[in-house]
C-alpha cells in the first residue's frame, strides 16, 4: 500500500530539463549582463544606468500585465500600446493645452480606458468578432484620435507633480515608477494564484466550454479581462507621460511587441513544456497559451 | 448516363444465381485486430461485388469502425488477414492514403467539407492543392466541377459557400466528391471502385434520405460498389442488395437483402442468445423527484418524463434519435425550444430560464460526453479540475488555501481510486478511465441531488467502468436521483432501473424490471425505427407505469 496520508508530488525525482527551462531566461538575463559589463565595464555597471532602466521599463512592464489578464482568459489585446499612447497624449492635451488640473485628468484618462475596455467586450463578447481583429481595429482608431487630438506634435510640460511621482521621487535610489510596476505585479500574482478569480480566469482561458459548464460566468469574467487590460495600459500611458515628462503620439506602439514578447516569454518560463517543441500550442487552438503568467 | 430506374436491374443481375459471377470488387478474408487484450475483430472476410450496395450493421462496438479505419489505413490488422481489390492482393496493413490509389473512398459522419470554401472548391480539393502545374486553370475546374454535379442531377451553384448548403445538399456534395475521387482512380486503372458511407443519414430529413438514395443508385449504376453502414434497419433493406452483419467482432450473417425480413436482421444484430441476467430487484414504487414535461430540442420532440428519487434512469436509442439531448436540455447547458421541471412536486422551472449556475445551485450535476472539449481541462490540475464548481469554498482569511484544496483531493482521489493519485499532475497524465473518475468524484462529492450524465463510461477501460457503476449505484441507494444518456446497452443493463427508448426525437418505448437486459436493450432500440411511425402512442413515461 502507498503511503495516502502523504500529500503527493514530493517523492517525484527532480526534472533538471524542466528546471533548466526554468531558470534559463533568468541565465540569458545575467549573461547579458555579463556581456555589456565586459564591453563597457565603467559606463554599464552602475547603478545610476541601472535605476534608469528600471525606471524606464516600467510602462512596459505594466503593459506586458495588462496584456496577461485577457490572455488568459483567451482573448488577445492588441490594443494596450494604442491605449498607452492614447492616455500619454490625453494627458498632454488636457493638462497642458487645456489646464485642467492633473488628479482630474487621470480620472478622465481612466475612464477612458473603461470606455474603451467596454467597446473590446461588445464586439468580442457581443458579436463575437475574433478578438484579434477587434484589436487591432481599435488601435487604428485611437492612433488615429491621438493624431487628430495632438495635431501629430509632442506635448511638453506636463504637471510637476506627476513627473515626481513617476520619476522624482527615489527610494533605494530607484524611481518611484519601478515600484508602481513591481506592487501591479504582485498584486497579479496574488490574484492568479490565490483567488478564487484566478483559477476561473485560467479554466475560461484553457477551457471555455468546461468553465461554462460549470457555472462559471464566463462572459462576465471575459468583459473583466478586457476592462483589466485597458485600465492598467492606461495606467502604463500615466506612468509613461511621467517618465518623459511629455506626451508623444507615436512611440506608445513601440512597446507593444516587447509587451508581448515578456508576456510569452514569462508564460514559458513559469510553465514550461507546456507546448510541445518547435509546435507552439495556441495557433492551433485558437485560444492564447498556457497560463497562468506570473510577471 | 444511366437512368435512377435501370439500376435495380443491373444491380440485381450481379447477384442473381446463377449469373456470371463477377470478380468482387472488395474481398476481405479472415481479418482480425485485437487491442491491448481485447479482440475488435474476429477473422472477418465479406465480399463486395461490383455494381452493388452492401450493407453493414452491427451494434456499437461489433467492430463496425474497427473495420473502417482498417481500409482508410489507420489501423494495422492482425496478421493472416488478406484483402484483395478487384481481384489483386493489396499487402495489409495499407497505408493511409493507399485507399485513394486503390479506387476507395471515404465519406464519415462529418462529411470533411470545408464550410468557409465554395462548393467548387470543395469538390475539386485534391485537384486544386495536388495539381503540377504552376496556375490554375479555374475555367477547366469549373466545367468539371459543373460536369460532376450534373451528372447525378444536381443543381448548386459552384460559388456557393458550402455552409451555406442545408445538411443534405451537404452530404450529397461530399458524395459526389467521393465518387469523384474513386472515377479519376477508375480512369487510370479502369476498374471499378468503392465508396463507403459511414452513417450518412441520421441527422437527415426523410426526402433528404430518398435524395440520398437516388445519388447511391446512380452510383453504383456507374459500375461501381458502395459500403452503406447505418443503424437503420428500414434504410438499409431500401438501398442494400446484401446485408453483412458483425456482431463482437465477428459476422454474424450474410443476408440477400430482398430476401431478408426486418425481424431476422435485428435477430443477427442483437444475438439470439438471452443471456441469463442476474435476478433484478422488483420494480421498486419510488417517490417522483423531477417531472420533466414538454422537453424539447434540437431533435428532440416534446416529450415527457420523470425520474424517482433514488432511481438510475437509462436514456437510449439510435444516434438522432434525440435522446443525447436530454442531460444538456435539463442542465440548461444547450437552448431548448421548450420545457420545464419541478422538483418534488414544487414549482416548475422554465428550461429557457435555467443556466448551468443556476442548475448547479439547485443541486443539479451534468458530466458531459465529450471529456476533453466540455468536462475537464487536460492541461490544468487534477486538484483544479476537482474542484472547479467549488473553487470558492478554498478561499478563507483572504487567500486560496491551495495545501488544503490538495489535501482535499488527494483524499476524494483514494475514494475514487484515482491512480496515479497526485493531485498536482496534470490531468493529460492520467488514462482516460482515471481522468473520467476524477471528473465524476467533481460532482459526487458535491452530493448533487441529480446527476445527469451523458456517455459516462466512454472510452473507459472495463475496471474502471465497474468502480463507477459501484458509484453511481451507492450513491443512487443514498437517494440521488440519476439520468444516464448511453448508446451502450450493456452499460445500461447493468446500472439503470428504468430505461426510455428514443425513436425520431420521441419517446417509443419503456423498459423497467425484468426487462431492462443488455438484449432487451438493444433489441428495443432497432424495433424502435419501425415503430417510430407509431411512436406517438406512448409520448409520456412515468415511474408509475
Amino acid at each position: 500500500m502507498t503511503d495516502i496520508s502523504k500529500p503527493a508530488a514530493a517523492s517525484a525525482p527532480i526534472n533538471y530539463t524542466r528546471l533548466f527551462e526554468r531558470v534559463a531566461l533568468l541565465i540569458v538575463w545575467a549573461l547579458l549582463i555579463g556581456l555589456f559589463t565586459a564591453l563597457l565595464p565603467k559606463s554599464f555597471l552602475n547603478w545610476g544606468n541601472f535605476s534608469i532602466m528600471f525606471a524606464s521599463y516600467a510602462p512596459a512592464a505594466l503593459l506586458a500585465l495588462a496584456i496577461i489578464v485577457p490572455l488568459t482568459a483567451g482573448d488577445y489585446d492588441l490594443s494596450v500600446g494604442a491605449t498607452l499612447t492614447l492616455s500619454a497624449s490625453m494627458i498632454g492635451v488636457l493638462n497642458v493645452w487645456y489646464d485642467i488640473p492633473i488628479g482630474l485628468v487621470l480620472l478622465i484618462v481612466l475612464a477612458t480606458s473603461v470606455v474603451v475596455g467596454l467597446v473590446h467586450a461588445l464586439f468580442i463578447i457581443y458579436f463575437r468578432v475574433p478578438s484579434l481583429v477587434v484589436t487591432l481595429g481599435t488601435t487604428s482608431v485611437m492612433s488615429g484620435i491621438v493624431q487628430w487630438m495632438t495635431n501629430s506634435s509632442t506635448i511638453g510640460g506636463i504637471d510637476n507633480a506627476l513627473i515626481n511621482a513617476v520619476v522624482g521621487y527615489r527610494l533605494f535610489g530607484i524611481p518611484y515608477a519601478f515600484y508602481y510596476a513591481l506592487v501591479a505585479a504582485v498584486i497579479m500574482w496574488y490574484v492568479f494564484d490565490y483567488t478564487p478569480l484566478g483559477r476561473r480566469l485560467l479554466f475560461v482561458g484553457r477551457g471555455r466550454e468546461v468553465a461554462r459548464l460549470n457555472g462559471i460566468a464566463v462572459n462576465r469574467v471575459r468583459l473583466g479581462a478586457l476592462l483589466m487590460s485597458a485600465v492598467l495600459s492606461a495606467c502604463a500611458g500615466i506612468l509613461y507621460a511621467g517618465v518623459l515628462g511629455s506626451a508623444d503620439p507615436y512611440s506608445g506602439l513601440n512597446y507593444l511587441l516587447p509587451a508581448f514578447a515578456a508576456a510569452f516569454l514569462g508564460a514559458t518560463t513559469i510553465q514550461p513544456g507546456d507546448s510541445t517543441p518547435g509546435v507552439p500550442s495556441w495557433p492551433s487552438t485558437s485560444s492564447p497559451p498556457a497560463l497562468p503568467v506570473y510577471p | 448516363m444511366v437512368s435512377v430506374s435501370d439500376i435495380a436491374s443491373s444491380g440485381t443481375d450481379m447477384t442473381r444465381p446463377g449469373a456470371q459471377i463477377a470478380l468482387p470488387v472488395l474481398s476481405v478474408s479472415n481479418l482480425s485486430k485485437t487491442f491491448g487484450g481485447a479482440r475488435a475483430l474476429r477473422g472477418v472476410s465479406f465480399k463486395v461485388l461490383p455494381g452493388e450496395v452492401h450493407g453493414l450493421l452491427g451494434k456499437n462496438g461489433s467492430g463496425k469502425s474497427t473495420l473502417v479505419k482498417i481500409l482508410a489505413g489507420f489501423h494495422a490488422p492482425d496478421a493472416g488477414g488478406g484483402l484483395e481489390f478487384n481481384g489483386e492482393t493489396v499487402t495489409l496493413p495499407l497505408k493511409p492514403g493507399d485507399y485513394r490509389r486503390l479506387g476507395m473512398s471515404f465519406v464519415h459522419q462529418n462529411l470533411g467539407l470545408v464550410p468557409s470554401l465554395t462548393v467548387l472548391e470543395n469538390l475539386r480539393l485534391v485537384q486544386l492543392t495536388t495539381a503540377k502545374s504552376a496556375f490554375i486553370n479555374w475555367p477547366a475546374e469549373r466545367a468539371a466541377a459543373r460536369a460532376a454535379l450534373t451528372r447525378f442531377g444536381l443543381d448548386f451553384d459552384p460559388e456557393q459557400r458550402v455552409d451555406k448548403l442545408t445538411p443534405v445538399e451537404r452530404a450529397l456534395l461530399a458524395i459526389v466528391r467521393a465518387f469523384e475521387e474513386i472515377e479519376a482512380a477508375r480512369a487510370i486503372t479502369g476498374k471499378p471502385g468503392l465508396v463507403l458511407l459511414d452513417e450518412p443519414t441520421p441527422f437527415l430529413p426523410a426526402e433528404g434520405v430518398a435524395k440520398l438514395f437516388a445519388l447511391v443508385r446512380s452510383i453504383a449504376a456507374l459500375g461501381s460498389s458502395v459500403i452503406f453502414i447505418s443503424h437503420d434497419i428500414d434504410e438499409v433493406m431500401e438501398i442494400t442488395d446484401h446485408i453483412t452483419v458483425l456482431r463482437d467482432g465477428e459476422v454474424a450473417g450474410e443476408l440477400v437483402t430482398a430476401k431478408a425480413t426486418h425481424a431476422q436482421i435485428v435477430e443477427m444484430i442483437v444475438g439470439r442468445h438471452i443471456a441469463a441476467s442476474a435476478p433484478r430487484a422488483a420494480i421498486i414504487d419510488r417517490p417522483v423527484f423531477a417531472r420533466v414535461e414538454n422537453l424539447a430540442g434540437k431533435l428532440l420532440e416534446p416529450s415527457e418524463l420523470d425520474v424517482g428519487k433514488g432511481e438510475i434512469l437509462g436514456l437510449t436509442g439510435l444516434i438522432g434519435s434525440g435522446y443525447e439531448e436530454v442531460p444538456y436540455l435539463l442542465f440548461g447547458a444547450r437552448p431548448c425550444r421548450s420545457g420545464a421541471i419541478a422538483i418534488e412536486g414544487g414549482t416548475r422551472i422554465e428550461l429557457s430560464s435555467l443556466d448551468p449556475k443556476g442548475a448547479i445551485d439547485r443541486g443539479f450535476a451534468l458530466l458531459p460526453g465529450d471529456r476533453q472539449g466540455a468536462s475537464g481541462v487536460d492541461s490544468l490540475p487534477i486538484v483544479d479540475n476537482m474542484f472547479l464548481p467549488d473553487v470558492s469554498r478554498f478561499f478563507k482569511a483572504g487567500r486560496m488555501q491551495n495545501g488544503a484544496m490538495v489535501r482535499e483531493a488527494h483524499a476524494l482521489g483514494t475514494a475514487f481510486e484515482v491512480r496515479p493519485n497526485d493531485p498536482g499532475l496534470k490531468l493529460s497524465a492520467l488514462s482516460g478511465g482515471n481522468a473520467q473518475k476524477v471528473l465524476i468524484a467533481r460532482w459526487m462529492n458535491r452530493s448533487p441531488a441529480l446527476l445527469l450524465l451523458d456517455e459516462p463510461t466512454q472510452g473507459v477501460d472495463v475496471g474502471t467502468r465497474e468502480q463507477i457503476f459501484a458509484a453511481l449505484r451507492k450513491a443512487a441507494a443514498e437517494g440521488m436521483s440519476v439520468i444516464c444518456a448511453s448508446s451502450d446497452a450493456e452499460q445500461l443493463a447493468e446500472i439503470c432501473d428504468r430505461v426510455l427508448v428514443f425513436a425520431k426525437g420521441r419517446i417509443c418505448n419503456q423498459l423497467s424490471g425484468a426487462d431492462v437486459t443488455k438484449d432487451g436493450i438493444a433489441e428495443a432500440c432497432y424495433a424502435s425505427v419501425s415503430l417510430s411511425g407509431a411512436a406517438h402512442t406512448t409520448p409520456s413515461a412515468s415511474v408509475a407505469s
